[in-house]
């Protein structure tokens, strides 16, 4: 690992007056599971937004799967992936309807589409469901598929925002698997999330507060660094917040 | 001790879903009762009913000794009710939903200010803002607030914590836990298992169906293997080769380590570390630990599947 596949330098978005994200600096590199955690209005959002290109930052400079964020956010778009916690799955449609929309929104040819969609499913055991309208599956289904349209186009980094929220604890666990698995084939997974325990998860972490990075390094790093036994306590130890100061 | 809520036998279905399957409980006056499971178990169907909001298809529900169906306008006048999605009016301001929610009970802040201080406070040096201007942590502190409002006798709370950082998680659980004193009994939800430390008692509950009650150390008592933690220096490949060991109960990852239980009651942890060492692994640390909840959690889920 050593190619940086996102590079941020002095990166900065204001709104009116108020700093959402102050000059931070980071990169992250192929094949890596990046975690990107902070608290609430710490400004993750506005970064993930401007990193796929939704945004345009004010200031500073950041390149994504080699494009730039200023001027070339369509291409950016195309070497991404993005799955939230609201899935933008359509209900009323089954699995495979679901795969082979966003391949066409890609613009896969029905060869590609028909290939990779026969992967995918393989690939996250989506097999015994395909043919099921969405509206009828559970939530861990749902999120398997989430991140299989995600795949769909070969990103170079896919963007994970808080993708585990409210499942149950067997198929979170199993989510990391099929992380790990994306990562092993040289996926970039760039995820936030909520649970501390999966923060450890992660190849290293950035810690947000206030719209500046605050900490950055491999969960071990992190936790020697605060004398912490866990990454709740370094979490704590960061974002400790002065309250109701804005 | 005095039952708060009873809860006979509740079935609700949805066509062919069936949210909640029979599920009877009791929650005691004045305790902080937690409902602890993933989206998709019926925390929310089991919300509304005891609010009044749903109707079961059988089984009966009271609170206070008051029946859900029969009694529910005397019942709404006792119960606060915060539903998941943060439902003020966002474009009126924090006072103004306050006020608000006061007068619908025919009552005032300044009338009810003793309980609503600890937290209405925080909040009223920005009254002037509308509430859909607030950070997340601001907003739920709000919606506590209205549905303490008119003192209710039991507050039903469901997932107020879902998508809240954990520093606000824990500044919420203090704030939950000072309301005891207003002897109020406290229904709460969550999909974050650590929280169920906070509680009394607590409910697994996970496919309509409650799996344990129990005060949580109880439940962490009777996890019902030894239970290790391992550690080696590669964190990608540790769970296969531990899946792959023989005499493996079970492997999960917690944090940067794997939960690990063996088939026999002799375990040597030499044993596992020459396996492990044989896999390639170095820094092989291996060490009791206690279960957690989630541990329990994941074990129960497993007895059933």
């Amino acid at each position: 690992m050593s190619e940086a596949v996102i590079q941020v330098e002095n990166l900065t978005k204001k709104f009116g007056d108020f700093y959402a994200v102050k000059n931070i600096d980071f990169e992250v590199e192929r094949g890596e599971v990046f975690g990107f955690l902070g608290a609430n209005g710490a400004g993750k959002t506005t970064v993930m937004k401007m990193l796929c290109g939704l945004i345009t930052p004010t200031s500073g400079k950041a390149m994504v799967a080699g494009f730039n964020v200023f001027g070339q956010q369509n291409e950016i778009k195309k070497n991404i992936g993005y799955m939230s916690q609201r899935f933008s799955l359509y209900e009323d449609l089954t699995v495979i309807e679901n795969i082979t929309f966003y391949g066409g929104i890609y613009g896969l040819t029905n060869a590609e589409i028909k290939e990779r969609a026969y992967r995918l499913i393989e690939m996250h055991g989506l097999g015994e469901v395909k043919n099921q309208l969405l509206a009828s599956l559970p939530l861990g289904w749902k999120q398997k598929l989430a991140f299989s349209v995600a795949l769909i186009h070969r990103p170079q980094i896919v963007f994970l925002d808080e993708p585990t929220g409210g499942v149950d604890p067997i198929t979170r666990r199993q989510f990391w698997e099929s992380i790990y698995e994306a990562a092993h084939s040289g996926i970039t997974l760039f995820v936030t999330t909520h649970y501390m325990d999966e923060a450890e998860y992660c190849d290293r972490i950035s810690m947000m507060v206030d719209g500046e990075i605050k900490g950055l390094g491999t969960p071990t790093e992190l936790k020697q660094l605060h004398h912490a036994k866990n990454m709740d306590e370094v979490f704590v130890n960061l974002a400790r917040k002065k309250e109701f100061i804005e | 001790m005095q039952v708060a809520v009873k809860i006979e036998n509740i079935r609700k279905t949805y066509g062919d879903i069936v949210a909640l399957k029979d599920i009877s409980l009791r929650i005691n006056e004045g305790e902080i009762f937690g409902i602890i499971g993933p989206d998709g178990s019926g925390k929310t169907s089991l919300f509304r009913i005891l609010a009044t909001l749903l109707l079961a298809d059988s089984g009966t529900v009271s609170l206070l000794g008051l029946d859900v169906v029969k009694d529910y306008k005397a019942l709404r006048k006792m119960l606060g009710y915060m539903p998941g999605r943060f439902s003020l009016y966002q474009d009126l301001t924090v006072e103004e939903n306050i006020n608000l929610f006061a007068s619908l009970f025919g009552t005032t802040v300044a009338a009810q200010y003793d309980i609503i201080k600890d937290i209405y406070s925080q909040i009223e040096p920005f009254k002037d803002r509308r509430a859909g201007k607030l950070s997340g942590g601001m907003k739920q502190k709000l919606a506590l607030s209205c549905v303490l409002v008119h003192k209710p006798r039991i507050l039903l709370l469901d997932e107020p914590t879902t998508g809240v950082d954990p520093i606000s998680r824990k500044e919420f659980w203090g704030i939950l836990k000072r309301l005891k004193a207003w002897n109020i009994t406290i229904v709460v939800s969550t999909p974050y298992m650590d929280e169920a430390m906070q509680c009394d008692r607590v409910a697994l509950i996970q496919d309509g169906n409650i799996m344990s009650v129990d005060t949580p150390d109880n439940i962490v008592n009777e996890f019902p293997a030894r239970l290790y933690a391992v550690k080696t220096s590669n964190k990608h490949t540790i769970l296969t080769d531990l899946r792959d060991f023989e005499y493996t109960g079970s492997a999960f990852a917690f944090g940067d380590h794997i939960h690990f239980t063996d088939v026999r009651t002799e375990f040597t942890n030499d044993e596992l570390k020459a396996y492990l060492e044989e896999k390639g692994h170095t820094d092989i640390d291996i060490s009791e630990t206690t279960a957690t909840i989630e541990d329990c959690f994941i074990e129960l889920m497993r007895k059933k599947i």
